[in-house]
């Protein structure tokens, strides 16, 4: 990686570059990647908002938004703007120190995640190899801010949202792990790198077809987990009005809302790295493509890269706002035998029926030391 | 060990799930309802009492702003007093229209009830799928009486005036291309009728399309079913009528069962719920859309077959048209006495009741010979649903008092009035 930056500046800074010491270079070029990533997700979640609007508004037969700049793309950043100037109210019988720090405990988990995330072969700013707990632990922490949220307001409705997401959060906390065992036996890894590696050659080797009930489960623990709609119970608008944020404006919903776009943008790039191979090309493998690789643009679609598990990332947003333009609510006790009763009992089952193929090394596992 | 108290929550009256202003006390074990209090009269305007202060015909304007999604409705229960009091019969085709603008009203207070529901349960594109349809028939609202809403259309002695043979039109903008523009315009050539045809016959496709969204989603049925349950022998101790009380079981339906202008004459049917839960209330509701759709291409067929008067002619009681007044003592005075002073209705009183959309609507007027009623009270079928709330709601949980408030298809103003 240092080689190809190293052919694009001058041989001047090059030098300049190699008399720093080691520690300054590796911080230089962390500090660099971690940026680099923060500033993309954020304009991830920018753009995410409006195509959710664009999406949504095709759905329901209306426009969406096309005022500000072309074709309304300048919408995200009029509502950053319009967000940052305006007051932020702290409830009088709110604690204001909890109050006030709740939005952050629900970003920082929903960024920090992104350090194990491998964007493509190379591109990750920390490889490490305990990458899948590291993801599972610190997703499970975002749920803090929403609680405290919900219990600093002070605010009944806000209360009740925030008992709400906790319950919700055990419950599909589990089946999510549960299915996540699934993958862990599939790859024989924790490091989401070599998670995608072990799905390497084409489609066919996608974790997606083997276990296709693990992955829906954890598609729908995901929509669960980010509380968007059809379980956005936390919230729920029509019933506990806001729910946990109800009272919450200006930066510190921003940073709310900042933190729920970044969360859904994170279960769909986890969900194409664990179930449809991450970075990887679906047509991988297919001898007859090894010609159209070598066309410039053409050749993107075949060979692996970024570029994949963007698009990806893109279809699974896209499933997130087709769902709320078409499912009811659930209500928050149905949620929870969804939860308890459906996908707890799928994922124990298809672990044992997974152990059991891969004892005998049938299917997918013959190649897997059992 | 600590006393445990119910959790009290104020459910509105400002709260998207509120229908407006319904304020209800809500305590709460948990999420689980024990007691849900309405407070209703927060958008108390004194109709009744205005009304006493007017002559007959001015009060017609606040019977469309009762129930502000079934307008016409509205003033049909309040017309058909006073011409009860009058005892006048009013022209066939006259009749024709009402009827036929008692379900165009119909199907207008059921789309919205449907996205509402549709809306506070959480399926949020039902609403703007309804609104399209419903556009549409506030076009016809607009070619007939110049407003889209508030359309003081029904008169004593009739209609306004006459089915119009052109409808309005879009005009070309900078937000619309010519080629929308042809598009929307090419339904809106013709006559009234001819749109309203054109309506019907999109109209099923329509409603299959809201059905296909919601009639068999399994979130929407786990939503609905069993959610607060009336049996029929409950239904009508607590005075439901309209698709409140069909929902439960019980046939009722003024237009069968008391037929008043020509709904003896037009063939339709009368859906009826079984369990008097939600979904069976959703079901009914949509069905008697279909009904109603049904009996306006029944009215469109006779009304293209019979032009006629659509006024009684008596000019103590109905305005003189506009030319007879430039050149005709007569009419001038009459249009004058009408206009200042109105008509004295004789000594009596007279109780009528139209099938609202949302149910009995009646109007109960005493008359002491004067120009203005003595007194008028307003029967409103959203306030006996909604006295039966905590009935409704006892047991279930937070987000059933929302599927609960869309299922009665409250609107404030005919209940605060």
């Amino acid at each position: 990686m240092l080689e190809f930056f190293a052919n694009l500046v001058p041989t001047s800074i090059l030098d300049i570059w190699n008399s720093l010491p080691p520690l300054v270079q590796y911080l230089t070029i962390v500090t660099w990647k971690i940026l680099f990533v923060t500033i993309g997700v954020i304009l991830i979640v920018a753009f995410s908002t409006y195509f959710e609007r664009k999406v949504i508004g095709s759905m329901q037969a209306r426009i969406g938004p096309n005022r500000v700049g072309p074709i309304g793309l300048g919408q995200p950043f009029a509502d950053v703007i319009k967000l940052l100037i305006k007051e932020v109210v702290v409830p009088s019988q709110s604690n204001k120190f909890l109050f006030v720090i709740a939005p952050l405990l629900t970003l920082i988990p929903a960024l920090a995640a992104w350090a194990v995330i491998p964007l493509n072969d190379w591109y990750v700013i920390a490889d490490i190899n305990a990458g899948l707990l590291y993801v599972l632990a610190i997703t499970s922490v975002g749920v803090y801010g929403v609680i405290l949220a919900g219990w600093a307001t002070n605010s009944k409705y806000a209360f009740l949202g925030a008992m709400r997401s906790a319950a919700q959060i055990v419950a599909y906390e589990i089946a999510m792990g549960f299915a996540l065992v699934g993958i862990l036996m599939a790859a024989g890894s924790l490091n989401l790198g070599d998670i995608v590696r072990a799905q390497a050659g084409g489609f066919s080797n996608w974790f997606v077809l083997p276990l296709l009930p693990l992955f829906l489960v954890y598609w729908i623990s995901g929509i669960a987990e980010t509380n968007r709609a059809p379980f956005d119970v936390a919230e729920g608008e029509s019933e506990i009005v806001a729910g946990f944020h109800v009272e919450y404006s200006g930066v510190a919903f921003a940073i709310f809302f900042l933190a729920e776009y970044a969360n859904m943008v994170l279960i769909s790039s986890l969900t194409a790295i664990f179930f449809l191979g991450g970075w990887a090309s679906p047509f991988e493998g297919l001898g007859f493509l090894k010609p159209v690789a070598e066309i410039p643009v053409l050749g993107l679609l075949v060979v692996g890269g970024f570029h994949w598990l963007f698009i990806k990332m893109a279809f699974f947003m896209y499933t997130f706002f087709w769902f709320r333009a078409t499912f009811p609510r659930y209500r928050y006790d149905q949620i929870m035998r969804l939860g308890w009763k459906v996908f707890i009992p799928v994922t124990i089952v298809w672990i044992t029926v997974e152990g059991v193929m891969a004892w005998f090394k049938v299917g997918p596992w013959s190649g897997l030391a059992g | 060990m600590a006393e445990i108290q119910n959790y009290t929550m104020n459910f509105g009256p400002q709260h998207p799930a509120a229908h407006g202003v319904l304020r209800l006390v809500l305590e709460l074990d948990g999420e689980t309802i024990q007691k849900a209090d309405p407070h209703v009269g927060l958008l108390h305007r004194g109709t009744e009492k205005l009304a006493e202060s007017k002559p007959f015909s001015q009060s017609i304007g606040y019977m469309d702003r009762l129930d502000y999604v079934s307008m016409m409705c509205n003033e049909h229960g309040y017309v058909l007093a006073i011409e009860k009091l009058l005892a006048v019969t009013i022209p066939l085709r006259a009749q024709y229209i009402r009827v036929m603008f008692d379900e165009i009203t119909r199907i207008l207070n059921h789309l919205m009830w449907l996205g509402a529901h549709g809306l506070d349960i959480g399926a949020m594109t039902m609403f703007l799928y309804c609104f399209r349809e419903r556009e549409d028939l506030m076009d016809c609202y607009e070619a007939v009486s110049g407003t889209r809403m508030h359309a003081t259309y029904y008169r004593p002695g009739g209609v306004y005036r006459d089915l119009p043979e052109t409808m309005p039109k879009y005009q070309e903008s900078k937000f619309r291309s010519k080629k929308e523009i042809d598009r929307l315009n090419s339904i809106r050539e013709g006559s009234l009728l001819d749109f309203i045809e054109a309506f019907t016959d999109k109209f099923p496709g329509c409603v299959d399309e809201y059905e296909t969204l919601l009639t068999d989603n399994r979130i929407w049925k786990q939503r609905t079913v069993n959610i607060g349950v009336v049996t029929p022998d409950r239904a009508m101790q607590l005075g439901f009528s309209g698709p409140m009380l069909r929902g439960s079981g019980v046939e009722w339906d003024l237009r069968k069962k008391q037929p008043y202008e020509v709904y003896d004459q037009v063939d339709f049917d009368i859906p009826v719920g079984r369990n008097g839960d939600c979904y069976d209330r959703y079901l009914v509701r949509v069905e008697e859309m279909r009904q109603s759709n049904r009996i306006i291409k029944q009215c469109i067929d006779w009304l293209r077959a019979n032009p006629g008067p659509v006024m009684i002619d008596d000019h103590k009681l109905v305005a003189p048209n506009r030319v007879e007044m430039k050149d005709d003592m007569e009419s001038l005075i009459h249009h004058f006495k009408l206009f200042t002073e109105g008509y004295c209705v004789p000594e009596g009183e007279a109780y009528a009741a139209v099938e609202h959309p949302k149910g009995e609507f009646g109007v109960y007027i005493i008359s002491d010979g004067a120009n203005k009623p003595y007194r008028v009270k307003i029967r409103a079928p959203g306030f006996a649903h909604i006295s039966a709330m905590s009935e409704m709601v006892e047991g279930h949980m937070l987000a059933d008092v929302v599927a609960v408030i869309g299922t009665q298809d409250i609107v404030f103003g005919e209940v605060d009035r």
